[in-house]
């Protein structure tokens, strides 16, 4: 056969899904089997490997096809997504065999993203699960609109009938709840073949489709919007003459001469040339990885997106959008995470957590922080705007994933719902007298000093001290203390690790204001997470900003014990004290690193002004 | 989608925007170039996906000495086209150790003259990033993997903790030390392979037809004796057969398969009716169960 055959359908992406021990990775080897595409010599090797893990039994053990990994084959569950190819007469199929436990759900999803349709496993025996509602829901929520029901392991439950119809209801309820509108429903039995690639005759009840027959045959339509979108993932420059914008067009279709524009902005130009290896074309479409040239200099960089002028794409920096929490640790509002799409990378911060989703009964429940395997409906905060359409019209525009700045891990999988109106009704007024005039009026160059360290290190005392000597000297300061801070700005906030994350981030933005005014100030905060100090330095220029970290042993803090805090919290009357019972993370690469064990204070606050005031007198 | 959008045009623009992902977001990215047929779609595919631009980045191949006569004249001549730089690196230490296929078996060639010889030639050149044509249909623990794959300082690999993957979204981000290994390919099957080098007219080494060779029967392999540090044991004599290779390794450890397809649609037709897999003919993969995972983890691609 040849290209053509195989692609005449298009390609299929399926997944399938389910809870563990429902039989998917049987049934996937089993589809493979009857399909006729299992080399002889993987053949054997699955002889050989079945009879080596069951010696009691000649049947074939089709899950071994496909769990590849040696720790999967010791516990025999499946952990991560394995991907298979195979085509039969009428179609090229790709599918992804999930993982059902629910460890391993960030796995299942990540098969999902890639799937247009999804194969669910039910067991006849058992009925729908915990994990057949949170993997259709999880389907739902990536944007697969169809499903395949297949009702398994029928040969235990004797090809009974009404077994197989009661959970069909049950599922096509479920389905409907979640806005699934295509089921196609089938028993099954993957063990022996039945209704798999053929059937043996012993359900006669049923009379639809084969499960093979049934992929061969259902068509996925494109979700996408119509309008123009490319986002630019390289500036192609090999020469003086060339200036050429790379990119995979996510939707719509490009000509020469259309008029596109430049998002996020105003910028407009005509597209002079679609530049491929294989030479000029006069229109590409979503899909085509193209280099597009434009008739005039325009500013144009990675991560943008040129879109249809006529039709550009909505613009914001605040959204409202559901969150897959993928990280083994919690997501905490008001941290910052690098946000992902298309080719753009911003940072961003989760506002409010409007409510976290039960996914076995979809019930809405509060929540002030997702934990591994939650999903949740949050508000977004960006520090860019972002030209983005709502997931459900566009994955590639909509679609996002949330990075850990630390550990850079993946964390979340999100999908923008839709753009928070006050975002576009603030804007930035504009002002006259700018920082530089500020400061300059006052002679001298605005700096942030952060000093973070464990309670009782001697942080405000030190930065006291400084102060007073900065002020003798001229200069003009504030010191923003946090403990002061929790009387009136942060006086609603305890110390919870969500808490202290919004502490710093409020005393961050007030410490950037006043930098902003021209001054030098002092901020004397425990702010134990490094994520947190990160986004305070990130309000700052380069040199504005100085981590000073006044590093005193827990056990000496604990001997001073000034407010008798740590004497409180080793008594069990005090939760969340950092050094205790909430971590503090030490900084690992501090401006300034003041070890006050051997240093008499005089010489720390020396220490401080000349590393400060040296750059006065540049 | 348009009708005329092909199936092998899909994978072709997904690889493209892989390997400008890959361009735009490491600082010293390399492509892994093995001469084989995978590398020579991947090259390919390299220049298609900076054009008119050179590619940004050098080829680098981990010579083990024991490759076919054939192989590295055809890597020469792919240098000799002068738009992509090709960085050739052997591990010196298993020169000295004279370590060979022959005497030392396949697992100790693998490890010394691949395996360390990759992480040397990374380390050497501080590459965080190096972009491999291996395909998920290969073998099962690389059906299993990302195509941004994760790896430790140590080259590591943990099938357990891979990121998660969505879309075309990917994480690129690392630390000082840390390296990803890329793959394309991931989508392509075997077949996608030599119909794409049909439509594209792209050059492999000749030793993918079949010709009248040298061969001898060995452990129930062909193996092609290609020069003179061959060494015939007692009971084999040298035969000349019609053969080809599906797959192109080390040549002691490297099976021939008798063919008479001497030309590009021959080994089409061929492919179609064969029942067999394609890494069928490795040495290398005949070790005990799970052997690539393990291999991987410790840094093989």
């Amino acid at each position: 056969m040849s290209e053509v055959n195989t692609s005449a359908r298009g390609s299929l992406r399926f997944i399938t899904c389910g809870s563990v021990d429902d039989g998917k990775s049987t049934l996937l080897g089993r589809l493979l089997y009857d399909a006729g595409v299992l080399p002889d010599d993987q053949l054997e090797m699955l002889n050989k490997e079945s009879r080596r893990q069951h010696p009691d039994s000649d049947v074939l053990d089709f899950s071994l096809l496909t769990d590849g990994l040696d720790a999967e084959r010791q516990q025999g569950i499946t952990i991560d997504v394995a991907y298979r190819y195979f085509h039969s007469a009428r179609r090229n199929f790709v599918v992804a065999d999930c993982p059902g436990h629910e460890q391993y759900t960030r796995n299942m999803a990540t098969g999902a993203s890639h799937a247009d349709l999804a194969v669910v496993l039910v067991d006849a025996r058992k009925g729908l699960l915990t994990q057949t509602r949170r993997h259709t829901y999880i389907c739902a929520l990536l944007g697969i609109r169809k499903v395949i029901l297949a009702v398994n392991k029928m040969d235990l439950v004797d090809y009974r009938q009404d077994v197989y119809e009661s959970i069909e209801v049950a599922y096509r309820d479920l389905a409907d709840q979640l806005g699934i509108r295509s089921v196609h429903a089938l028993p099954v039995a993957a063990l022996t073949g039945e209704n798999v690639g053929g059937r043996t005759g012993h359900m006669p009840w049923y009379q639809g489709p084969s499960l093979l027959e049934l992929l061969e045959s259902i068509d996925v339509e494109p979700v996408q919007s119509t309008d123009f979108r490319m986002p630019v993932q390289w500036v192609n420059r090999p020469n003086q003459d060339f200036r050429g914008y790379a990119g995979t067009i996510c939707s719509g279709i490009v000509k020469t001469g259309d008029e596109v524009m430049i998002q996020p902005g105003v910028h407009k130009a005509r597209v002079a040339r679609i530049v491929t290896a294989d030479g000029d074309l006069t229109q590409a479409h979503r899909g085509h990885a193209v280099t597009l040239t434009l008739d005039r200099e325009v500013d144009v960089s990675r991560g943008d997106v040129i879109t249809d002028a006529a039709r550009p794409a909505p613009e914001a920096d605040q959204f409202a959008a559901h969150l897959l929490w993928m990280g083994d640790e919690a997501l905490l509002p008001n941290r910052g995470y690098w946000l992902k799409v298309g080719a753009r990378t911003v940072n961003a911060r989760v506002t409010q957590i409007k409510h976290k989703v039960d996914v076995n009964t979809q019930a809405k429940l509060a929540a002030h922080r997702l934990a591994l395997n939650e999903v949740g409906y949050c508000n977004l905060d960006l520090d860019h705007p972002i030209a983005f359409e709502p997931y459900a019209a566009n994955h590639e525009l909509g679609g996002f994933i949330l990075i850990d700045r630390q550990t850079h891990a993946t964390v979340a999988c999100g999908m923008l719902d839709f753009a928070l109106h006050r975002a576009s009704n603030v804007h930035w007024q504009h002002l006259d007298v700018d920082k530089q005039l500020r400061a300059r009026s006052k002679g001298q160059m605005p700096r942030c000093l952060w000093f973070t360290g464990l309670s009782g290190a001697g942080k405000s005392t030190i930065a006291n001290l400084l102060e007073r000597r900065l002020c003798t000297l001229g200069y003009h300061t504030y010191l923003l203390d946090g403990d002061n801070l929790r009387h009136g700005l942060n006086r609603d906030l305890g110390f919870t690790p969500e808490a202290r994350v919004e502490n710093v981030r409020r005393v961050a933005e007030v410490a950037s204001l006043m930098v902003d005014a021209g001054l030098i100030v002092l901020v004397c905060v425990i702010s134990p997470f490094r994520s947190e100090r990160e986004f305070a330095r990130n309000l700052f220029g380069e040199d504005e900003f100085l981590e000073v970290f006044v590093d005193t042993s827990l056990e000496e803090c604990e001997r001073r014990d000034p407010k008798g805090l740590y004497r409180r919290a080793r008594a069990g009357e005090l939760s969340n004290f950092t050094g205790i019972d909430s971590p503090y993370e030490v900084p690992l690469q501090p401006q300034i690193h003041l070890r006050t064990g051997d240093m008499q204070l005089d010489a720390i606050v020396d220490t401080l002004l000349t590393r400060l005031l040296p750059s006065e007198n540049e | 989608m348009t009708s005329s959008f092909t199936h092998l045009d899909q994978l072709e623009a997904e690889s493209i925007h892989i390997f400008r992902e890959v361009a735009a977001s490491f600082q010293r990215p390399v492509m892994l170039y093995s001469i084989g047929k995978d590398s020579s779609v991947l090259l390919h595919l390299l220049r298609k996906a900076f054009y008119p631009a050179r590619p940004p980045m050098p080829l680098l191949h981990v010579d083990t000495t024991w490759k076919f006569r054939e192989m590295i004249a055809f890597r020469e001549q792919v240098a000799a086209v002068g738009d992509v730089e090709v960085l050739v690196h052997i591990n010196q230490d298993g020169v000295r150790q004279g370590i060979s296929p022959l005497t030392h078996g396949a697992a100790v060639h693998t490890d010394v003259m691949k395996t360390a010889a990759l992480k040397q030639a990374l380390d050497k050149y501080e590459f965080d990033v190096a972009i491999g044509g291996a395909r998920r249909d290969e073998e099962k623990s690389r059906a299993k993997e990302r195509v941004f794959s994760f790896r430790n300082a140590q080259h590591r690999w943990d099938p357990k903790r891979q990121r998660p993957e969505l879309w075309d979204v990917y994480n690129t981000h690392i630390h000082k030390g840390e390296s990803v290994r890329v793959f394309p390919m991931s989508n392509w099957t075997e077949m996608d392979v030599w119909h794409y080098i049909r439509r594209e007219n792209i050059p492999v080494v000749p030793l993918y037809f079949a010709r009248e060779r040298s061969v001898v029967k060995r452990d129930g392999a062909l193996i092609m004796v290609d020069d003179e540090r061959f060494i015939l044991r007692d009971d084999e004599k040298i035969e000349t057969r019609m053969v080809r290779f599906r797959t192109l390794g080390c040549y002691p450890l490297t099976g021939a398969v008798e063919s008479s397809a001497d030309t590009l649609d021959a080994v089409i037709d061929e492919m179609m009716q064969s029942r067999s897999s394609e890494r069928q003919g490795r040495v290398i993969d005949h070790d005990p169960s799970a052997s690539m995972e393990r291999k991987k983890q410790e840094g093989y691609f």
